[in-house]
């Protein structure tokens, strides 16, 4: 699904590279965290992934597509078939919970009755029935990222990037942040979460791939967030 | 495509920049306007001058008993010979197309017919006050000077009158009044498209949020781009139709009140106002849409 063929990024303003020879290989259907302290390249990996930023060198396939071969024209197709939610949750504060949802269908060009049909399933799955019409502003962190999630996975995409979901969340909300995130990986979704939750990584007993200053220094299925911790 | 998102998105991004979007306006009106008067004075010139260039004379004076002009002192007007001498001089040049004599009769008709509504100067003019004289039609009016040089100062001849050089004199007020509209226009419009840059660039950040979502979701460059172009392309219409009020405007209170002290059945027409009128609207328009175009290129990152 998410191929990395010895990927090399270096950010024009720095001399040191975000990922240093990076060769990883992500199933269909997998769950896999990305750990590793600030800097070491997690969000690099990601926005790559999304074609938000080019590698210096190497071949990435996402989705069976080679990313160095599509064309910028053909990138918003790409991003349809890849959910994102992020730390800051980044909700649309004058839009309710069905609208935050609905947006994401509208702008691709979905028929209205179809929005319609999806979103409620979707507001469902994530926890946050009888909840659609609340504003942001009105919900806490936990139940804005959860509508976050449900806007990523609205459109049924075939992997899900999440950026540290549960960075600005409590570790007691983080658990039910966890409990969607794995329904969504249920459905066949593959997922990739960067995180710095110790915790958490421990006990999901996922796959893990811990980065270090833009190298992989450890890749163990049903791994824990490190030894050292 | 959602034509209604879309348009919603348009509605919320102009009433954001108020007053931005107005500058856009009344900057596209005012110089769609003078491009489109100097469009409009460009069309008369080349009507008034097609029509003249068939009428335009050169009057050949000839002296008359106790004449004024030096030419003429103490000859006691032209004579038969004179007269006749000068007719086959005229006629054996090779820019001369034609001649007419005109004698004092039909002269003072002429005259008469002219200053129809002036009776102080009918009542002060006598048919003998008239001159005789020979009009005289070129080939090619540009062609002049030869012409005039050979019949001035020719015995029996008071004055030489080119009515191209009078007209000369009434275009070339016209030209410059026309490069004055254009080159203003040209200011404006360069004015515009930096206001409309900004436009397009304000609304890009206040919106960044949403087009940041857009993106992420895969929504394709063309709808995300197109709520701002189309802000640009409606501010650009609405001053593009203010602009054509204008032009409306200056047509019946400025060119149809000129064009009654003029001789020449020549009035600007509302065909070619409103191919003016259709002509400045996209201009307008189109400047709008590369001007939101190129911004967006710059500011919002797809």
């Amino acid at each position: 699904m998410i191929h990395f063929d010895n990927v090399t990024k270096v950010y024009a303003t720095q001399s040191r590279p975000a990922l240093d020879h990076v060769s990883v290989d992500v199933d269909k259907g997998e769950f896999v965290f990305l750990v590793g302290p600030s800097g070491s390249g997690k969000s690099t990996f990601l926005r790559l992934v999304l074609k938000e930023e080019r590698p210096n060198s190497g071949a990435i396939h996402v989705a069976g597509k080679d990313l160095a071969r599509l064309s910028n024209f053909k990138i918003p197709h790409l991003r349809r078939r890849i959910g994102c939610v992020f730390q800051d949750f980044r909700l649309l504060p004058n839009k309710n919970v069905y609208e935050n949802v609905a947006f994401a269908l509208e702008v691709i060009g979905k028929p209205r009755r179809f929005i319609r049909k999806v979103v409620p399933e979707v507001v469902e799955l994530v926890g946050l029935e009888g909840k659609a019409h609340r504003m942001p502003d009105e919900l806490s962190g936990g139940e804005q990222q959860r509508v976050a999630m449900a806007r990523a996975f609205v459109n049924r995409p075939m992997i899900l990037l999440a950026d540290e979901p549960t960075g600005n969340i409590d570790p007691a909300t983080s658990i039910g942040i966890m409990k969607v995130l794995d329904r969504i990986n249920r459905t066949g979704t593959t997922v990739v979460m960067a995180t710095h939750d110790a915790a958490i990584v421990d006990s999901m007993r996922k796959r893990v791939v811990e980065l270090e200053d833009g190298k992989i220094v450890r890749d163990q299925s049903r791994g824990v967030y490190g030894q050292a911790y | 495509m959602r034509a209604n998102f879309i348009f919603s998105e348009v509605w919320i991004g102009l009433r954001r920049n108020l007053t931005m979007t107005i500058a856009v306006i009344v900057t596209v009106a005012i110089g769609m306007a003078l491009l489109g008067v100097g469009l409009m004075i460009n069309s008369q010139i080349s009507a008034m001058k097609d029509f003249w260039s068939d009428k335009v004379e050169i009057s050949v004076f000839l002296c008359k008993k106790n004449d004024a002009f030096p030419q003429c002192k103490g000859s006691g007007g032209v004579s038969q010979q004179e007269q006749a001498a000068l007719k086959a001089q005229i006629e054996a040049m090779p820019q001369v197309q034609g001649v007419e004599f005109e004698n004092a009769a039909q002269a003072y008709a002429n005259f008469r017919e002219q200053f129809k509504n002036d009776t102080v100067m009918i009542s002060a003019i006598q048919p003998g006050d008239m001159p005789e004289s020979f009009r005289i039609k070129l080939k090619d009016p540009d062609t002049y000077s030869a012409v005039i040089d050979a019949l001035k100062g020719a015995p029996g001849v008071s004055n030489v009158i080119n009515q191209k050089e009078i007209l000369d004199t009434f275009f070339g007020l016209l030209e410059s009044l026309r490069w004055a509209a254009l080159v203003v226009a040209i200011i404006l419009v360069f004015a515009a498209t930096l206001l409309i840059g900004n436009t397009v660039r304000l609304s890009a950040y206040n919106r960044r949020r949403e087009t940041g979502i857009m993106r992420l979701v895969g929504a394709s460059n063309l709808y995300i781009q197109l709520p701002f172009v189309m802000e640009g392309v409606i501010a650009g219409l609405i001053g593009g139709v203010v602009a054509a009020v204008l032009l409306i405007v200056s047509k019946v209170f400025l060119f149809d009140q000129v064009q009654r002290y003029l001789v020449s059945n020549n009035p600007l027409t509302w065909e070619t106002v409103a191919s003016v009128i259709s002509l400045t609207m996209i201009i307008g328009v189109l400047i709008c849409v590369l001007a939101s175009f190129v911004t967006l290129r710059r500011y919002l990152r797809v």
